[in-house]
């Protein structure tokens, strides 16, 4: 049954392009209106609107005006909220969209910055099998954060999105599709234990300059520097400013992941170490450079590096 | 930022608020149903719905099945023990609201409360079979609020709010759907013969009956409910004048009056009538097939048919408000002759009762032989002379009921009256026949119609005299005038209560003009009057086809109103620009028009290089303009206010050249 229904909608969507249009893919911003909101009566609604017609049955046969009266306010409060179901969601403007990191497998963070003049109640979001409803308030642009499952690493065109409203009585249901035309990263899954990098070369142990407690050098300021690293006196005589450098006495730990240090291994699994690698130099503040098949990243560390890497990881074929 | 929060599953438990006005809902339901339900059922269920309520507020989840059951049973089982069956108005009633109240012990998704909403939605409904006044529909249409403000609160992610503030958008709605509702209701096609048997009579009411008893006016006389409305085409008749005759009875058995229904093929009486007053009567439901009507009716209205009497039988006991409209002669001759059955009828008394009377009858007789007008005469005087009074509650007769009115209690009211002076009559050998009905009423003059309550009921007395027919007298009005001239709540002076008072009296007479308008216009806007809507328009008949066209034309129209609506936007321009397009418009007018692509600052410099009189207003607004504009993110409140002030006030003087 599932499946002639599916392959009924397939074959509807192949005849009435009209139909489904908005079904495709499209550009920011998106906004929601007569031609693109649907509006079709809920199972209560149609219990309801059977209700009706006993209800009326009844006021007639028993000549009943007062009884008629009310059917007659139910059926058009009834018809007005089909009215209002369809105001709830017409003007709604999807103006931007931002996804958050996440890794594969988790869930990925949306955030959809809806503008709206008017107030809004109920709002669903359909998004894959997770549900979201949120209201917005009049006259402003309102961030609704909703979580995406997320299942593979890569970039990831986002899924097509039901957004609907049975506002006010639950009698209709107001829907329209969201395909924004933009997709999303999911950073891959790192594995969960395995050997630590290997120490190769010269380069992975060096003295560098490391902030430590022993002065070491001056040189010039850069911003950012801290203030306190000013060297005041002696800037005094000079054009610039100048920044103490203080060195680690101890040996400062780099690494360098490469992809060509795990011979043998499957691509993915590859993916999933160096995933592991950055996670844990991000953890233990350790600088690391990463060599990609395609692409190279200097030496560094922070968060910004980190998402740098991650996303060099992540759009490996 | 807007919180979002995963919606409820479809079987997850309501919130509390959805509950709580669903139980609200509930109590409405109980008490629209309450005037007409058995108290100690209405108190059970009202104490099963706050017990349930108290029990959820502890804890969610659905009453056990063992509980269930039992009560489910015991629910049947007492309708049936009460009423004996679960089919008819009250039983089903009963039955409906135990079902709604039981439902709430296994309500707990928002399935469940959706299915008793629309559950209580007919149960509103049902309680409206029991009257259409307009104080119980309104009460009706109030517990729609509720069930409108229950659906509302089973949607997801709404703000707390209070009470108020959860009904209102329900009353908004049901404001809004007014036009439609009004429109729907006046064009749904009505049915003239109803698809299953209509509910019994009302038997509770009291009214006019077809018989007449000691006592049985009594209830009647101290019920102030409206009996009808009348109003009329000319001048209302004058006070004394406003006799309606229901029913005509002929049959006395020594103890009750009694109409008895002429056979259907009967003759009806000839009249002779020269003068008509047309007038329309509003009925209110009488569980009665007589219809009253102002004297002698000339013809009967359509669904109804004259009785060899006069009198008005309508096809079907009214048991709706009912609108008819009569011709009725005012001067007439009814029956100029009397044939010999019809005048033996006229004067049979029941043997071996009220000896005095009969001998007093008998020596009239001899006295003024035929003279039948005499004897009346002598028989009212009897009356105006013999010290009666007229009281509600009179000292109780004894077997001779006539005899002992006449010349021993000497105390009652019409009924007395009508019933011993109807006796003398034929004991004098005058045929006589009792009337009952309406005399009198309040003349409505804010909205032009006679309101005639049960307490204007009255009886009194046709004697047939030769050469003119039956002739009505009436003997009340012989022993206390004012009954007649002034209306029975004069004659009985002070036996009535408080809640009588006068300004009360008019206070509800005021309110009558609603329940008039109420009853004319809704509940009795039946199948025929609805085919005659269209009649000022020039469409006699508007049947069920041109029905449905109208029904297609005002759905369109609702349509494209509703739509109009719907796809209505508000336009939110930024205030600033659009003070600017304003200073536009306005430098437009003068000839400076704004070229595409130039920004404010050129144009309006442009402009007051143009008009050399406005430079130094130009320079100040476009200064302004820049600083609102570019100054801040958002313009500051009191400096638009005033630059958009400055706009308006700004005027292009006329040069002269």
């Amino acid at each position: 049954m599932g499946a002639l229904l599916q392959r009924v909608a397939r074959w509807g969507e192949r005849r009435l392009p009209a139909l489904t249009r908005y079904r495709r893919a499209e550009v920011l911003p998106i906004e929601l209106h007569r031609r693109r909101i649907y509006i079709v009566p809920t199972g209560f609604g149609t219990g309801f609107a059977l209700l009706l017609l006993v209800m009326l049955a009844g006021a007639l046969n028993y000549a009943n005006n007062a009884a008629l009266m009310l059917t007659c306010l139910l059926g058009a409060a009834s018809a007005t909220s089909m009215l209002v179901a369809f105001r709830n969601l017409d003007g709604l403007v999807l103006r931007q969209l931002h996804a958050g990191h996440a890794v594969a497998g988790e869930p990925l963070e949306l955030t959809f910055d809806l503008d709206s003049p008017r107030a809004r109640s109920a709002i669903r979001l359909d998004l894959g099998s997770a549900r979201h409803a949120f209201a917005l308030s009049a006259g402003s642009v309102a961030r609704v954060t909703v979580a995406m499952a997320t299942t593979h690493r890569g970039r990831q065109a986002l899924p097509r999105m039901r957004i609907w409203t049975t506002w006010p009585l639950g009698m209709f249901r107001a829907w329209s599709w969201l395909h924004p035309d933009q997709s999303v990263l999911v950073w891959p899954r790192a594995e969960l234990a395995g050997p630590p990098p290997q120490a190769q070369g010269n380069h992975s142990e060096l003295t560098t300059r490391q902030p430590g407690e022993e002065l070491s050098a001056l040189r010039e300021y850069r911003p950012g520097d801290p203030q306190r690293h000013i060297a005041w006196k002696i800037s005094a005589h000079h054009e610039g400013l100048l920044v103490k450098e203080f060195a680690q006495p101890q040996r400062q730990r780099q690494w360098h992941l490469d992809w060509r240090q795990m011979p043998g291994l499957d691509a993915e699994v590859r993916i999933a170490r160096l995933a592991r690698w950055l996670g844990e130099a991000q953890a233990q503040r350790i600088e690391c450079s990463l060599w990609l098949p395609g692409e190279e990243i200097a030496p560094g560390s922070g968060p910004h590096h980190y998402a740098q890497c991650m996303d060099a990881l992540a759009t490996l074929p | 930022m807007t919180a979002t929060s995963p919606p409820p599953a479809s079987d997850a438990p309501v919130s509390s608020r959805a509950f709580d006005l669903l139980c609200l809902t509930l109590v409405l339901v109980l008490g629209v149903h309450a005037p007409h339900l058995p108290w100690w059922l209405s108190v059970t269920l009202a104490l099963l719905l706050a017990w349930r309520w108290l029990q959820r507020r502890q804890r969610t989840g659905r009453v056990p099945r063992w509980l269930k059951l039992p009560l489910l049973a015991g629910l049947t089982l007492t309708v049936v023990a009460t009423w004996g069956s679960i089919f008819g108005r009250e039983p089903g009633a009963a039955l409906a609201v135990g079902l709604l109240v039981l439902k709430l012990l296994e309500t707990e998704t928002a399935r469940d409360v959706r299915v008793g909403v629309s559950f209580a939605c007919f149960a509103l409904m049902a309680a409206l079979l029991f009257g259409q006044s307009l104080t119980s529909t309104l009460l009706v249409a109030l517990g729609l609020l509720p069930v409108l403000a229950t659906l509302r609160a089973l949607e997801p992610a709404q703000p707390a709010r209070n009470l108020p503030r959860q009904l209102a958008p329900g009353g908004v709605l049901l404001l809004a759907a007014l036009p439609l509702t009004l429109v729907a209701f006046v064009l749904v096609p009505r049915l003239s013969t109803p698809l299953w048997g209509a509910p019994g009579a009302d038997q509770a009411r009291t009214g006019l009956s077809d018989s007449m008893s000691p006592g049985n006016f009594t209830q009647l006389l101290t019920d102030d409910s409206p009996a009808m409305r009348v109003s009329f085409a000319g001048a209302p008749p004058a006070h004394e004048l406003r006799y309606f005759r229901a029913y005509v009875m002929w049959r006395y058995d020594g103890r009750r009056w009694q109409h008895v229904r002429a056979p259907r093929d009967a003759a009806v009486a000839p009249l002779q009538a020269d003068t008509g007053i047309d007038y329309r009567v509003t009925l209110e439901p009488s569980q009665q097939r007589m219809l009253p009507a102002l004297d002698v009716p000339v013809i009967a209205p359509a669904d109804a048919r004259l009785t060899a009497d006069h009198e008005i039988l309508a096809a079907r006991a009214v048991t709706q408000a009912l609108s008819y409209t009569l011709r009725s002669a005012v001067r007439y001759q009814l029956q100029p002759l009397l044939d010999e059955a019809t005048r033996q009828r006229a004067l049979l008394l029941p043997a071996r009762f009220n000896p005095r009377t009969l001998a007093l009858g008998a020596q009239w007789h001899e006295r003024y032989g035929a003279n039948g007008a005499a004897i009346v005469r002598a028989g009212l005087g009897l009356l105006e002379d013999g010290d009666f009074r007229y009281t509600l509650s009179p000292a109780p007769l004894g077997r001779d009921a006539v005899d002992d009115f006449l010349f021993n209690t000497r105390e009652g009211f019409c009924e007395h009256y009508a019933s011993s002076f109807t006796v003398l009559m034929r004991a004098a050998g005058v045929p006589a026949r009792v009337v009952t009905g309406y005399q009198g009423g309040y003349w409505n003059r804010q909205a032009h119609y006679l309101l005639v309550r049960n307490s204007d009921a009255h009886a009194w007395t046709e004697v047939w005299l030769a050469g003119r027919g039956w002739v009505r007298v009436d003997p009340t009005a012989a022993a206390r005038p004012e009954r007649v001239t002034q209306g029975a709540a004069a004659a009985i002076g002070d036996e009535r209560g408080w809640y009588h008072s006068d300004w009360l009296q008019g206070a509800r007479n005021h309110w009558d003009i609603v329940n008039r308008w109420w009853n004319q216009g809704v509940v009795g806007f039946d199948a025929l009057r609805q085919r005659g809507m269209l009649t000022p328009f020039g469409v006699r008949d508007t049947d069920t086809r041109l029905l449905a066209i109208l029904i297609a034309f005002s759905a369109v129209l609702f349509m494209g109103i509703g739509l109009g609506w719907a796809l209505w936007r508000r336009r939110h321009d930024d205030p600033l620009r659009a003070a600017l397009r304003e200073l536009e418009r306005k430098l437009a007018r003068a000839g400076v028009n704004r070229r595409v692509g130039e920004g404010p600052q050129v144009f309006l410099s442009r402009a007051a290089r143009a008009l050399p009189a406005h430079r130094e207003a130009l320079a100040a607004l476009t200064s302004t303009y820049l600083q609102l504009r570019y100054g801040q993110d958002v313009p500051p409140a009191e400096p638009l206010r005033a630059f958009r002030r400055a706009v308006r006030n700004f005027r292009v003087a006329r040069v002269v050249k």
